[in-house]
């Protein structure tokens, strides 16, 4: 990767990333490991496909089926999609707004091995007697009902991995508020931070409910708690509301970190100012707002009554007005700027029709009788693919171009990328739309194979079809990939040419505290400000050179997040095997302990002297 | 940060809980940490009101005849009482008083734990009389809101237990002071989850 | 970043005359204690005086909310400068709750 980690041995360089409290560390962390969970849920689609490509197909069995499709969605939102976009947030955020850390290092590195250890817990399910079963949203009468261990993996990797995301949204928050540079105002603040900080915000309210609801799948199932067993009194549609409270702004947290990535796209590549940037906050804002009121669109054929669905309907598709400003800004934004098309941008330019689709699917479904037809069919499958793949995946691999230099200072080929973009564009399009057809003609979502005589088998093959074609797609990324990184040719800074914001103005490779001298914000894009004054430094600079407070490396997050996992064990086998309540007390001593030894061993981190970082030209370590 | 420097009274910055940028940070940290916690405990809280009195066919127990408001009385005289003493110890905080607020501390920490002592009291009395963890969706509710409480008013004794043992010898700095403000905060917001418990679990459920 | 303070020693005068406000303040805490102590009697004797509970809940719902804020905005000192954030997010956390509370006691079938 970088030039720096070679000339450190191997061991050398694993404990530094073990250790490493650095955003920029630990945004190559969530990408790499994000990235081997992405190509995991990948595989896991292949294989739906592959079962679905013909008619009464036995290539899995039913049981099989069910287990591989709840591990594709659910890896592929906690495990690929959120930790990629966490991915972005370290590395570009803080950046942006001349920060030379995010507020808490050390929780930072938390999150990251939470999320980690949790991923690893879930996937483990597939040795240890099957994976769960019952759908990425675990609906309790199904799950309780759900034999083995699956769906006990499933809440208790997901309660580890929530807590690491509940840890970054705030620390994201914070960073954002208190760690901005002098004149970086909020409404100066480049639209990507602004979309983390919103994404942030769900976060932090959408997750204890998620938290709550896995709590009380864990003890209904591992401690014989009686929630969701009506016989007990218990209520199952409490489990809907419950994720689906934490499950609607989720789709949110996906989606919106995207339209910022997007916005910067935009604007570098129009080579102009974001059309309507206070509209672009504003709309955000209120996105993030109305997210937390439309959750029961999911549950409109539960039984709410009319009244409610008709009050969630309405709200549902309130939303489409914000996210249609937020188009138009794109549109108007592209309008008379000299674009360039670069592999990003073209992400971009394709992002708008896909997103646009799956809205309009969207608000389709809001309307609550026609979501009696469409409900738990293929047309579901098909929108939430179009908003999902063809707004968050894209995003993230729109991403992926065009903050790789920044993250590693090479830059991804951009022919080879333009192949995927094109292949991954068409598969795309040919698996999915034809889904909201197999919706319509009548195809359930969730079977695991259909009947010669129902005729869907040609649709289901031109999709399966598609499908091949995105995974060439992906397959040419990860040769792109390994190909830049064998080159290793550095491309300095800002390497498009035509950087806005203050991420692009600094020296590359990034030197670990980032800033030399906190930068002095200008205006809205300063560093295109800079440029435009012919700054050859590209920066202001608000402060001389002093010295500069770094924080420790440290082990003990990932300690930390060990315990959980030893100890989630033991919950896991909690009643079947005698040494599960001693491994579940091991596992949370592991914790606990770690937990002190950080509260009474004082870290107050060290500086670097004003000396040292005179004669120091790049990032060296 | 430099925790040698040795303060006066007078040197003590007044707002010693977020004059550095580590305090700053925790600060506001903390307090968006205790708006996500809003929202845990009104999950909590919203299943609890979801199942109250629900259990199986024939079930005898109801709100109305388990609970005993005396009890429950007393437990919030000590919490709300607690939450007081918390106040003056970051009263003595802010005057550079290491003793006197250690020694408020310490006051908190033992109306807490009489708290704690009268819940572990109260749920080994249902138990005995069969209203246990598993009997009903009502019981499970019911346990798992208030011991949700109850586990913060522990996590929230042992936070001002290690913070009072580990700076006990080298008494105030910036370092701790925002340390020992937080710890206070969340001590407040235990108080404030317990009025909704008083009034909604407990006042509603004898009042019908 | 600053991240050292510099340490200002206030003037004698300016030190006495904090000193006496936060005097002030903390007795004013003890007065908003009594107050909260005085309504929770209240809340409780609504109780134990067996009005319809059509009466009483919302009676003690406000009371207990009265409460809260009081918790809040004295003892966490919400009501001082500096607390913008603390307000915001709390505030929407509270939202975010009440809709849920909402949802429980009217959607969920019976
Ligand atoms: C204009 C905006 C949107 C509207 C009006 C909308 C509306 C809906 C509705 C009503 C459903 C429920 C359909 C049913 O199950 O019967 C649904 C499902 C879904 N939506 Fe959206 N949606 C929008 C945007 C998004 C976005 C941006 C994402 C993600 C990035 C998303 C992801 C999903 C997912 C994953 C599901 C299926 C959940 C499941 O049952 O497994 N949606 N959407
Ligand atoms: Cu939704």
């Amino acid at each position: 990767m970088s030039s720096i980690a070679q000339k450190k041995g191997f061991g050398a360089t694993l404990w530094d990333y073990l250790t490493t409290v650095d955003h920029k560390k630990i945004a190559i962390l969530y990408l790499v490991t994000g990235g081997f969970f992405f190509i995991v849920g990948g595989i896991e689609a292949m294989l739906i496909r592959i079962q679905l490509a013909k008619p009464d197909n036995d290539f899995v069995s039913a049981g099989l089926y069910n287990e591989i499709i709840t591990m594709h969605g659910t890896t592929m939102i906690f495990l690929a999609a959120m930790p990629l976009i966490f991915a972005f947030m370290n590395a570009v955020v803080p950046l942006q707004i001349g920060a030379r850390d995010v507020a808490f290092p050390f929780l930072n590195s938390l999150g990251f091995w939470m999320f980690f250890f949790g991923g690893i817990f879930l996937n483990l399910s597939w040795f240890l007697g099957g994976a769960p079963d019952a759908g990425w949203t675990s609906y309790a009468s199904l799950s309780l009902a759900s034999p083995g261990h699956g769906i006990d993996f499933y809440a208790l990797g997901l309660q580890i991995s929530g807590g690491g995301t509940l840890i970054a949204g705030i620390n994201f928050l914070v960073t954002i508020i208190n760690m901005r540079a002098p004149g970086m105002t909020y409404m100066r603040m480049p639209l990507f931070t602004w979309s983390t900080f919103v994404a942030s915000a769900l976060i932090l309210f959408a997750f204890p409910p998620l938290t709550v609801g896995l709590f009380l799948m864990i003890f209904d199932r591992m401690f014989d708690a009686n929630f969701f067993d009506h016989t007990m009194g218990g209520n199952t549609v409490i489990w809907e509301h419950l994720f689906w409270i934490f499950g609607h702004p989720e789709v949110y947290i996906l989606i919106l970190p995207m339209f910022g990535v997007f916005s910067e796209i935009f604007a570098t590549f129009s080579r102009k100012r974001l059309f309507g940037y206070s509209a672009m906050v504003f709309a955000t804002v209120l996105i993030g707002f109305l997210g937390f009121m439309v959750w029961a669109h999911h549950m409109f054929t539960t039984g709410l009554g009319a009244t409610a669905n008709a009050i969630f309907a309405v709200a549902t598709m309130a939303i489409a007005v914000p996210t249609g400003v937020k188009i138009f800004n794109w549109l108007l934004t592209m309008w008379g700027g000299s674009i360039k098309f670069t592999t990003a941008m073209l992400y971009a330019v394709a992002f708008i029709p896909m997103f646009v689709i799956g809205g309009v699917t969207g608000v389709m479904q809001a309307s609550a009788p026609l979501d009696y037809q469409l409900h738990d069919s293929y047309f579901i499958v098909a929108h939430f693919h179009y908003v999902i793949v063809g707004g968050t995946v894209l995003g993230l691999l729109a991403g992926l171009h065009f903050y790789w230099p920044l993250m590693f200072n090479t830059m991804l080929d951009e022919t080879l990328g333009k192949i995927t973009f094109w292949l991954f564009l068409i598969g795309f399009n040919l698996t999915f739309f034809i889904q909201h057809f197999l919706g319509l003609l009548g195809m359930p979502r969730r079977v695991f194979t259909y009947g010669a005589d129902q005729g869907w088998d040609l649709f289901n093959l031109i999709s399966s079809f598609g499908a091949i074609f995105m995974a060439v797609a992906v397959t040419i990324l990860l040769i792109n990939i390994v190909k830049t990184i064998a080159q290793n040719k550095a491309v300095g800074r800002d390497p498009w040419g035509d950087g806005r914001t203050l991420e692009w103005a600094i020296p590359q490779p990034v030197p670990f505290y980032n800033f030399k001298q906190t930068p002095l914000v200008r205006g809205l894009d300063t560093f295109w400000i800079e440029k435009q004054e012919g700054n050859k430094e590209g920066m202001t600079y608000a402060e001389p050179v002093g010295d500069i407070h770094m924080p420790h490396n440290s082990f003990i997050p990932f300690v930390m997040a060990f315990g959980l996992f030893v100890g989630a064990f033991g919950a896991l086998y909690n009643g079947e095997q005698a040494w599960a309540v001693p491994v579940l007390i091991l596992g949370l001593l592991i914790t606990f302990l770690s937990m002190g030894t950080r509260s009474l061993k004082d870290d107050l981190g060290y500086h670097i002297h004003k000396e040292d970082l005179m004669d120091k030209k790049g990032g060296k370590h | 940060m430099d925790l040698n420097t040795k303060y006066t009274p007078q040197s003590w910055p007044q707002h010693a809980e977020n004059s550095t940028l580590e305090g700053k940070n925790k600060f506001v940290g903390f307090w968006l940490f205790l708006g996500g916690e809003t929202t845990l405990f009104a999950s909590l809280f919203a299943t609890y009101l979801a199942l109250k009195n629900k259990g199986p066919e024939g079930m005898e127990f109801t709100t109305q005849e388990l609970y005993q408001l005396p009890l429950v009385f007393i437990m919030t005289m000590l919490l709300l009482t607690s939450s007081l003493t918390s106040v003056y110890a970051m009263y003595h905080m802010k005057n550079y008083n290491f003793k006197a607020m250690q020694a408020w501390l310490m006051i908190t920490v033992l109306l807490g734990a009489a708290f704690l002592g009268f819940e572990i009291y109260e749920f080994n009395h249902y138990v005995h009389e069969g209203f246990n963890y598993s009997q009903s969706a009502f019981s499970s509710s019911f346990f798992t809101l208030v011991g949700t409480h109850g586990l913060h008013v522990l996590i929230g004794l042992g936070w001002f237990i290690l913070l009072m043992l580990r700076n006990s010898k080298r008494g105030l700095n910036l370092y701790n002071a925002p340390k020992y403000y937080i710890a206070s905060l969340y001590w407040h917001f235990i108080d404030v989850v317990w009025v909704f418990i008083f009034t909604v679990v407990y006042l509603m459920g004898v009042a019908g | 970043m600053a991240h050292d303070v510099q340490n200002q020693m206030r003037t004698k005068t300016e030190f006495e005359y904090t000193r006496r406000r936060s005097a002030d303040e903390m007795r004013g805490q003890v007065t908003t204690f009594a107050i909260m102590i005085f309504l929770t009697l209240i809340a409780f004797t609504a109780v134990y005086a067996d009005f319809s509970p059509n009466l009483v809940v919302p009676i003690i719902l406000l009371l207990a909310v009265i409460q809260v804020i009081m918790q809040l905005y004295y003892f966490m000192h919400m009501s001082h400068k500096g607390h913008e954030n603390a307000k915001f997010f709390l505030f929407s956390g509270a939202f975010v709750a009440f809709l849920t509370v909402l949802t429980f006691v009217t959607i969920i079938w019976w």
